[in-house]
């Protein structure tokens, strides 16, 4: 390198070459690691997000019964969150989920439908039984007390809140995303309001294959 | 006229006659209500929404302000928004707007009325008698049809659809 070789006439032009070079350098490592970090999620299915998102938890069943994590693990399952009070996106996404079952003909039972109460003061377990119990096809109405369903929440990352009424009563605000999990209880992906039934089928049929 | 024709017009007729035999419309001044419809609900249920089509043939706005029904404590008018995937629902205040020679929807994932404090379930197939006021046109009785849980749409539109 001539300029290493005549340090004492081109230091200036020396020092900026230098600096020019880690300049170079650190950019090229930044650039590395944004590709890495951008590939290794797509290649990589047992990702750090798939296996911990859901996670554990513990929830009451209309008959009273304890259903965790482990209950529901061996058979897929589409999981979403509600209250028996939501008048609208819950008896649809509902009423969705049992006709979607209903399309994928005898597949349509490997895998089962949940649905999680974001309102544990006034959805009491027999109330979740007779609120599924509307919708023709077995559908797993789960509840608990505030701090197991705040834990369920966590876990898949499910906003809700209490929006108070004129009058003292209140609704309640929350993601309406279904979520699709695998007999192995990881994450697989999600049906929402906007997308075919086709689409959703395709998802449905990913999980039970 | 083809088969083809001929078969679409039969087809044709048989849903005018099925939504006849169905649809159940109101007047009021110039405003007509088109086939106002509800969901089944679950014992114990306190709630329940319901939908309908107004449609105002006059020259002048008119507004939707309220609802009553002996079934519920109190009829209120919601709107529901999806923001970024939470559903969101509110009490609207003031009202609702049905527009000069235009059309307010009541249906799923937007306005509808909120039956609150239901006094009973409401069971698939009766009709639910609701009182709407509105602010030019005045009161008027209605009759909400109490449609299977799974319902998106009147029952009649969705039969001509299949």
């Amino acid at each position: 390198m001539p300029v290493t070789k005549k340090p004492e006439t081109g230091s200036g032009l020396a020092r900026l070459r230098g600096a020019l070079w880690i300049v170079v350098g650190v950019a090229a490592l930044i650039g590395l690691a944004i590709l890495y970090d951008r590939a290794r999620p797509a290649s990589d299915p047992t990702s750090d997000y798939a296996s911990t998102f859901g996670g554990p938890f513990t929830l009451t069943a209309p008959d009273g019964s304890t259903v965790t994590e482990k209950t529901l693990a061996g058979k897929p399952y589409a999981i979403f969150f509600g209250f028996t009070r939501c008048p609208d996106v819950c008896p649809t996404s509902l009423a969705r989920m049992a006709r979607l079952r209903k399309q994928l003909g005898p597949d349509g039972m490997k895998f089962n439908i949940v649905f999680v109460s974001v309102d544990p003061g006034h959805d009491k377990p027999a109330d979740l039984g007779n609120y599924v119990a509307l919708f023709g096809t077995p559908i797993l109405g789960l509840t608990g007390t505030d701090a197991q369903i705040e834990q369920i929440k966590k876990g898949y990352g499910v906003y809700s809140a209490k929006v108070p009424q004129p009058g003292g009563d209140y609704t309640i605000d929350h993601t309406a995303s279904i979520y699709l999990m695998t007999a192995k209880g990881a994450f697989s992906g999600t049906i929402d309001h906007q997308e075919s039934d086709t689409v959703a089928l395709q998802k449905l049929k990913l999980i039970i294959a | 006229m083809t088969i083809r024709n001929l078969k679409i017009s039969a087809l044709g007729a048989l849903t005018l006659f099925a939504s006849a035999a169905l649809a159940h419309n109101y007047k009021v001044g110039s405003l007509s209500i088109v086939h106002p419809w509800s969901r089944e609900t679950a014992v114990g249920q306190k709630v329940g929404g319901g939908f309908m089509t107004i449609i105002n043939n006059g020259n002048d706005e008119d507004r939707l302000l309220s609802g009553a029904s002996p079934v519920a404590a109190e009829v209120q008018l919601h709107t529901m928004t999806m923001d970024g995937g939470i559903m969101r629902m509110r009490q609207v205040e003031g009202g609702i707007a049905v527009p000069a020679k235009g059309t307010l929807e009541l249906k799923p994932g937007g306005y509808h009325i909120m039956f609150i404090g239901l006094k009973r379930p409401l069971k698939q197939g009766e009709r639910v008698p609701v009182t709407l006021r509105f602010q030019h046109a005045g009161k008027v009785a209605v009759q909400f049809a109490v449609q299977p849980v799974g319902s998106t749409g009147p029952m009649e539109a969705s039969h001509a659809g299949h």
